[in-house]
């Protein structure tokens, strides 16, 4: 495909979604609210990716600690490994891993069942029941996604400092409480702000991107699996982008 | 009724009665591709007309437009003294309610149990009634369908035929006036297929229903239909009983029931 057709295309979907956004958007003030749905979307996107996302956080914090301690030896600066480990956590890793991890689970899974919803009608036995199925699948997925993702990076966050505390203590000891408050002591509120901030939006991108890949996508069980891959794909790429943006932002407002 | 010069003539007797749907000069089109072309068709109450048609010939587009899924490029489709593609989509959701509809793949929802299945469409539409009558109502439903027992199973679980009638004990659960079927046997054996179609029949008589049921089956067409509307170019080539219509020696007419 030539670069101007490959453009063309490119154009042709960010219109499309930002079309579906704006849809988004109109139809979530009006009524009539879907507030059951979107609470047990709540629960299906929240609470059951809680282990997923736990495990992965705790993990990366024990590794993250294990792999930091040499460098820091080395630079003589072993002391501050809780420091270090937490700032990064907190206003980086924490945030974007916690979100890459939402994407993989919550993005393809939202794309996989909108995609083969639409396949095999049932969108339109939706329409035909009484129902908005836009305001009923999609506004309360994304709603979902939204609010729900924030609160599971700070519990991400948290968990991956548990996994620190673990990997201060493999090779030497400090006590739980030197450990917080060395943590606690080297962030302040300018770390947490805009990775809470951020994280909002990184739940919308998932959200959004999710459902409009489902929600449009072509007709056969091929279409259902390219919803769920493109969700995963688009999602991953626009959680860098907004973070690259955040960032700037960020810098501009004197915040880093 | 039927005016085109390339169209064979209107051989049925007209039924007594009141018309409950009435189609006017429909088009259709995606592109270049024109698929209805001044589509006209009436539907009698307590009647089961059978649009008969080749495949891709517009017969799903022209039950989608009926129910308002899809919008016609022009003419009319009056239900219940509206014109479906002028009405608003609270006045949509009125009609819709008295309006059954049996999609081609079911489309049952597979997140939810049989018995929430059912129930989705009476909540949706805002019809107040406890608890118990709800329940109440969905054991008759699928009573109707012979199928009670799978009221806590999963759509997964059904075989093709029990999902076809948990689908048409959702389409009852409102007690439809009208009810739409979109190719009722489609992936279903030749036994489970005229099961169904026994089942629509005797649906209809309990409930008395009307039904416009698109079809290829000719099984279908020979049982379920009073009338039968040949579905070809676009436009409704031709109307009458099986019989008549099986004695019709017009080539695009006869081509069916060879």
């Amino acid at each position: 495909m030539s670069l101007a057709t490959n453009l063309k295309i490119f154009f042709n979907e960010a219109g499309n979604l930002s079309r579906f956004t704006g849809r988004f958007f109109k139809q979530w003030f009006k009524p009539r609210y879907e507030t059951a749905e979107l609470g047990r979307q709540c629960f299906v996107i929240g609470y059951k990716s809680l282990p997923l996302i736990g495990l992965t956080a705790f993990i990366l914090g024990l590794v993250l600690t294990i792999q930091l301690r040499p460098s820091l030896i080395d630079y003589g600066v072993e002391s501050q490994l809780p420091a270090i480990v937490g700032i990064a956590d907190v206003r980086e890793i924490g945030p974007v891993i916690t979100a890459l991890i939402f994407a993989g689970k919550i993005g393809s899974s939202i794309g996989a069942e909108l995609g083969s919803m639409n396949v095999t009608e049932q969108i339109d036995a939706m329409e035909v029941s009484g129902t908005n199925p836009f305001k009923y699948l999609v506004v309360t997925r994304v709603l979902a996604a939204t609010f729900m993702l924030p609160v599971l990076v700070m519990m991400g966050i948290a968990i991956s400092l548990y996994g620190s505390y673990l990997g201060v203590n493999i090779h030497g000891v400090t006590s739980f409480h030197l450990f917080w408050k060395q943590v606690f002591d080297s962030l302040s509120f300018t770390d947490v702000l805009p990775a809470f901030i951020k994280s909002y939006f990184f739940g919308f991108a998932v959200g959004m991107i999710g459902c409009y890949k489902g929600y449009n996508s072509s007709k056969g069980t091929e279409g259902v699996g390219r919803s769920a891959n493109s969700a995963v794909v688009l999602s991953s790429v626009m959680i860098f982008v907004i973070d690259l943006l955040v960032v700037q932002v960020t810098d501009v407002l004197g915040l880093n | 009724m039927m005016a085109e010069k390339n169209q064979v003539q209107n051989i049925e007797k007209p039924l007594p009665g009141e018309q409950i749907l009435i189609i006017r000069h429909l088009h259709k089109s995606f592109g270049n591709n024109h698929v209805l072309v001044d589509f006209n068709l009436e539907l009698k109450k307590g009647e089961s007309v059978v649009v008969l048609g080749k495949s891709g010939s517009g017969k799903s587009v022209l039950i989608k437009c009926i129910i308002g899924l899809m919008k016609p490029d022009q003419g009319s489709i009056e239900m219940f003294g509206k014109n479906i593609p002028d009405i608003n989509e609270e006045e949509l959701d009125k009609i819709r309610a008295k309006v059954g509809f049996l999609f081609q793949s079911n489309a049952l929802y597979d997140s939810m149990t049989v018995r929430e299945n059912i129930e989705f469409p009476l909540r949706r539409h805002w019809i107040r009634v406890s608890q118990a009558e709800v329940n109440k109502m969905v054991l008759e439903s699928l009573e109707d369908v012979g199928l009670a027992h799978t009221i806590d199973m999963m759509p997964a679980e059904l075989s093709g035929g029990m999902r076809k009638r948990i689908a048409l004990a959702r389409t009852l659960i409102l007690r439809p006036e009208i009810i739409l079927y979109d190719e009722p046997t489609t992936g279903l054996d030749l036994i489970t297929g005229k099961e169904i179609i026994e089942l629509m029949i005797e649906i209809q008589k309990k409930y008395k229903t009307s039904s416009l049921i698109i079809s290829h089956d000719m099984n279908c067409v020979r049982m379920a239909g009073n009338r039968v509307a040949i579905l070809t170019e676009g436009r409704c080539y031709a109307l009458g009983t099986y019989e008549q219509l099986q004695l019709n020696t017009d080539p695009l007419v006869k081509q069916f029931f060879e």
